[in-house]
């Protein structure tokens, strides 16, 4: 039983940061922009929130710093995108160059300095719970308020949206910044809670799981949580396979999430219908208000 | 006018470039490439230490370039690039650099190459190693000294010949002191993501485990440790801050005297192809202070490591039995550095 326990707090630890990244990134599609950004914006997040921490020795304030840091970054690609109207998919890759060598570069004499983490119950901690209040949120403001209509229009349609007096710059902007602030917090949760230290590059190509996870759940809230626990689910679980020594290839068992998860993103995009419903029509595309 | 000036900005640019690569000619450039960032405590931080000792010690008469961050698979390019830039010897710090540094370094037959933890060498090549499977040997047997459950965890990066080397080595010291002592394996396949190490920490403590060694590069899986009340050793690197309450020892890697050493020798031209694979007695191959543990298991590791600088002990030394059951009466360098098989006792098939 208490080895059962430890494999699933194991498991929902790996998952949390997956699941945080995800979400922000829904609502950023949703809205009908596509931020490649996210590993960047994750990594600032992680050195940002790790810095506060030590400077302070105050991890909560480091929760915080890490909030801001990804949502500036994601305000720079707000900057770039929406107002000066440059290539989205270009922009969010910058994002992710800039954000993992800034972060190296601020990071730097932060290197095997030893933190205070963020304290938690047999490895349940606070953002873990907050992960799941944000998935309840995501999809409550996303499909039960005004304000998720307008988002979801925006992205759907943005001349339509723009012609019935909604300003999509300024969702969109909000949007962004939304995403922006949970990569930020996925990030701070990889330095302050899951391995508190920081080393370069942590994030280990984290924020792109995030972003085709987004995918696999047809940018709806509550397939991000199946998506992100199948992943961590199957990583962790390899590893326990693993130590019963079958003999198993473990190269064959490290690519597992993977495959995983590709085989369900070819079923679910098999389901024309599922995806023509959900996924925002403007997706990636620049807005010009025609008048 | 405008584009008169500009040009003129260029011209001023590249002289200014010639007359910086003509003071660059008077110093001998050395270069290295690394698999991870120098920030990662570990691994290539080591080699980094080593890089400094180099400038240090020779000071102006060299220049000391790096390229951290290679991926393994396109590392020709980078390899390449810092041969056209005029190195005159580069040091290629990863076992997956291997065939790239000898395809160009064919090319570039003026250049000196060095190849870490690698076997094939050519003309221009040299590969180098340390003997790590001596530290490994004495953290087995403190490993079997502290366990409580006669467990330990071992999470490696690749199933190559180094890292197999290390675990048997490390099966060897901890069965001279308890014969019946167990490992569980499990490989990361990756050398450096924090969270994927402490992920495979976790798991093998709730296996059972009370003991965790690692062969990849960061610092996270001491960190675990800490934080579970459980004991390990550091990687690479002394990283007793990681884990104040956790960390025995560390087997650290001090490439500082073999660079100054090879660049030395290349600057007055007695640089020749070899294999090198210096251990504790040449000082590459360094334990950190032992911590955490009680007084006579503290005499017993330092005994063994006075002994294995002296070359009183060898942990391959001996006749060797391998799983299968076969015995080796004589395990020599060569089979250390091929060495595909484990040890008597590793209830564990390795991943071929």
């Amino acid at each position: 039983m208490e080895q059962f326990l430890a494999i699933f707090a194991t498991i929902v630890t790996a998952s949390t940061p997956l699941l945080i990244a995800a979400l922000g990134e829904l609502v950023v599609e949703r809205s009908g922009v596509l931020n490649l950004g996210v590993e960047g914006m994750m990594v600032m997040g992680a050195v940002a929130g790790f810095g506060v921490a030590f400077a302070t020795g105050n991890p909560y304030l480091g929760v915080v710093a890490s909030i801001i840091a990804g949502m500036l970054m994601s305000l720079l690609f707000g900057l770039l995108t929406l107002t000066l109207l440059s290539n989205q998919v270009a922009t969010g890759l910058a994002i992710t160059l800039l954000g993992l060598g800034l972060s190296a570069l601020i990071g730097e004499s932060l290197v095997g300095q030893p933190i205070a983490r963020i304290p938690n119950f047999h490895g349940i901690d606070i953002l873990i719970v907050a992960s799941f209040a944000l998935a309840g949120l995501t999809s409550w403001v996303l499909f039960k308020t005004r304000l998720g209509l307008v988002i979801r229009a925006v992205g759907d349609n943005h001349h339509s949206a723009h012609a019935m007096g909604f300003k999509v710059i300024a969702v969109r902007y909000l949007c962004v910044a939304f995403g922006g602030a949970c990569a930020g917090l996925a990030g701070g949760y990889l330095s302050l809670a899951y391995t508190p230290q920081w080393v370069e590059n942590m994030t280990a190509g984290r924020g792109w799981i995030a972003l085709a996870l987004v995918v696999f759940a047809t940018w709806l809230p509550g397939r991000v949580i199946i998506g992100a626990y199948l992943f961590g689910a199957i990583s962790i679980l390899a590893y326990t396979v693993q130590t019963f020594a079958w003999g198993i290839p473990s190269q064959w068992l490290s690519s597992l999430p993977y495959l995983v998860t590709v085989a369900a993103l070819v079923v679910i995009s098999g389901n024309r219908q599922l995806m023509r419903a959900n996924t925002p029509t403007c997706l990636g595309q620049s807005f010009v208000p025609d008048r | 006018m405008k584009k008169l000036m500009l040009s003129a900005a260029v011209v001023a640019m590249a002289l200014g470039a010639a007359s910086a690569s003509a003071n660059a000619a008077d110093k001998f450039k050395a270069c290295w490439i690394y698999l991870g960032a120098i920030g990662d405590f570990g691994w290539t931080y080591q080699h980094n230490e080593g890089v400094k000792q180099v400038q240090a010690e020779l000071g102006d008469k060299v220049e000391t370039v790096f390229v951290e961050n290679v991926a393994e698979a396109d590392s020709a390019t980078a390899i390449e690039r810092l041969a056209r830039d005029g190195c005159k010897i580069i040091f290629t710090t990863s076992f997956g650099y291997m065939e790239p540094t000898l395809e160009v370094a064919a090319k570039y037959p003026d250049v000196k190459f060095e190849h870490a933890t690698g076997y094939k060498t050519a003309d221009n090549v040299t590969t180098y190693n340390a003997k790590f499977h001596q530290g490994r040997y004495v953290q087995g047997q403190i490993a079997a000294k502290m366990s409580k459950t006669g467990v330990a965890g071992y999470i490696g990066s690749f199933p190559i010949p180094e890292v197999v080397a290390g675990i048997n080595a490390f099966m060897l010291g901890a069965q001279s002191v308890n014969p019946d002592f167990k490992v569980k394996i499990v490989w990361a396949n990756t050398w450096f993501d924090p969270g994927k190490e402490g992920d495979a920490a976790k798991v093998l403590f709730s296996q059972g485990a009370d003991i965790i060694v690692q062969h990849t590069d960061s610092a996270a899986p001491i960190t675990v440790a800490e934080e579970q009340k459980k004991l390990g050793f550091g990687q690479a690197s002394d990283q007793i801050k990681f884990g104040p309450h956790a960390q025995m020892t560390a087997t650290m890697d001090n490439w500082g005297p073999y660079y100054v050493r090879r660049v030395k020798a290349a600057m007055d031209g007695t640089w020749k192809s070899q294999q090198s694979w210096d251990g504790m007695a040449e000082g590459t191959v360094k334990m950190a202070p032992i911590t955490n543990v009680p007084d006579d298991v503290k005499a017993m590791a330092e005994k063994t490591i006075a002994d294995i600088t002296s070359g009183a002990l060898d942990p391959f030394g001996g006749k060797v039995t391998k799983q299968d059951g076969t015995v080796v009466d004589k395990v020599d360098d060569g089979m250390i550095l091929g060495m595909n098989w484990y040890v008597k006792g590793i209830d564990d098939k390795l991943p071929q």
